[in-house]
């Protein structure tokens, strides 16, 4: 059991140097990162008008948040095990003294870092509120904590579905329908629609397993002890499955 | 040093390595022969713990690849079909990853990685990204991270696959330089290379083992050679079908 920590470990340490170092040595990070800052941006200005809400809060940007990492998580998630897999490189991975699922942690906790620094660049967003009132700071905090957690959430999904495939459009476009489902679960429609056919019990149920029920009430700057433990346990799972994926294909061909 | 016990590995219906056993002792250089499909890299996966026997066991210098995965990967060496390698990054930093996934320390660290790019010559191409690397410089690279851990037993598909003459003879001399210490496994096609390089010789044919012998005793069993032996013992399948 120690042995299986330190080798968890080793595997974490190197496989997160790996990654990060490939995200910023490729444009991806930097892509990824303006063009998130940019919609978050329009959506937040344009879409939720900022200006017009007469409030100096963040409510209107956090919003926004769950569909953007809907979006944009899996893209940067969908290559951390397609890519190993297309190029033959999983092989070496496996050939290596390491546990999967130190891999697997360092891998999504090279995506949880670039996604951090992506949300660390909304800072002037924080900076206009401070200027235009006095925001409540504290439950701003509490929301990004929790958003970053979120993001994290998000990534585990992805990085469980890269492992499925070899192809990283096809983890792109499965990662995102499934960060839907977890997603929309939430949704008015959604529950609306399930409490109608199968009652309200069975709405409310499908509501808790959404996302956005969870982080609604992270928007306006409460932590809650469940959600947070909701995040923290959907992502365990991904990881879980991400590394029972990844071993049981050593049942298998290739 | 390594031992092969019944190894056996189907995908679906297809057997695709049948009860494989042999030993290889410190200072042999085994030239694992076969046509393709025979089931040599399927062989050398479970050997380096990439894929799970069916049924069997692989010993790497006292540990098991089943139960002690870890252990015995840390003695041991792989180069897989095709030396796989991370493009978007420079040998330099694919040696470091590889020296931390093996836990070295740090003063050894850089000692080791001095070694291989000194025992591979890639010492000139050291700090460009792999991807703009030649096949022949990124044969070398994926060998240099085999020989990282100063394994005790190397296994390497198809190393010279690729490789021009001149780079063909390099390798061949490293891995006569490596032999007196280590056990070596590798697999090839090139049948010339075999008495140059190895001392010991395997065919496998559908996934079992048909012949086992020195390349000179496999040379002489008929008259048209080494390559005549492969022929009628792996070929059949083949042959029948013309």
């Amino acid at each position: 059991m120690r042995q299986w920590a330190v080798d968890t470990l080793t595997g974490l340490k190197a496989s997160y140097s790996r990654e990060l170092r490939a995200y910023f040595a490729t444009p991806l990070a930097y892509v990824f990162m303006a063009i998130f800052l940019m919609m978050l941006g329009f959506f937040t200005w344009e879409a939720s008008n900022f200006f017009d809400t007469g409030a100096a809060d963040l409510q209107p940007f956090f919003y926004w948040h769950p569909w953007l990492y809907m979006i944009f998580m899996p893209a940067l998630s969908m290559r951390l095990w397609s890519d190993e897999t297309a190029a033959g490189t999983s092989e070496l991975l496996m050939s290596l003294p390491v546990s999967v699922t130190g891999l697997a942690a360092g891998k999504l906790l090279a995506a949880w870092t670039v996604a951090a620094v992506s949300l660390v660049l909304t800072f002037p967003m924080w900076l206009t509120v401070n200027y235009l009132g006095a925001p409540d700071n504290t439950a701003i905090f509490l929301s990004y904590l929790m958003s970053l957690i979120m993001a994290g959430a998000y990534l585990s999904i992805g990085a469980a579905v890269s492992s499925l495939v070899s192809s990283q459009v096809l983890a792109y476009v499965i990662g995102v329908v499934v960060a839907f489902v977890f997603t929309a679960a939430g949704w008015p429609m959604v529950v609306g629609a399930v409490s109608g056919a199968l009652g309200a019990a069975a709405g409310d149920l499908v509501a808790t397993f959404s996302f956005l029920t969870h982080f609604e009430t992270a928007e306006r700057g409460v932590l809650e002890l469940r959600s947070l433990i909701y995040f923290f346990g959907v992502i365990a799972l991904w990881l879980a499955l991400n590394v029972l994926w990844v071993s049981h294909r050593r049942n298998g061909a290739r | 040093m390594l031992e092969l016990k019944h190894l056996v590995k189907r995908f679906g219906d297809h057997v695709a390595v049948e009860k494989v056993s042999f030993t290889l002792k410190k200072g042999e250089v085994l030239g694992f022969l076969g046509p393709n499909g025979a089931g040599k890299s399927t062989t050398m996966r479970m050997v380096a713990g990439v894929i799970e026997p069916d049924e069997g066991d692989v010993v790497i210098a006292g540990h098991s690849i089943i139960n002690q995965p870890r252990e015995a990967q840390r003695r041991l060496g792989f180069l897989p079909e095709g030396a796989p390698l991370y493009g978007d990054m420079t040998p330099v930093e694919f040696l470091n990853f590889l020296s931390t996934s093996h836990d070295l320390a740090k003063v050894e660290r850089k000692r080791a990685i001095d070694r291989v790019v000194a025992d591979a010559r890639i010492a000139n191409v050291a700090n460009r990204r792999i991807v703009t690397l030649s096949k022949g410089y990124r044969r070398r690279v994926g060998l240099a991270g085999a020989l990282l851990n100063d394994p005790d037993v190397l296994v390497l598909d198809e190393p010279t696959d690729g490789l021009d003459p001149i780079q063909k003879r390099a390798v061949r001399a490293l891995i006569a330089r490596m032999a007196p210490e280590k056990a070596i496994l590798i697999s090839t096609h090139t049948l010339e290379e075999v008495p140059a390089m190895c001392n010991r010789a395997i065919i496998i044919d559908r996934g079992r083992i048909v012949a086992d012998g020195t390349p000179d005793s496999l040379t002489g069993q008929s008259p048209g050679g080494l390559e005549e032996t492969f022929i009628t013992m792996a070929g059949t399948a083949e042959a029948d079908g013309v």
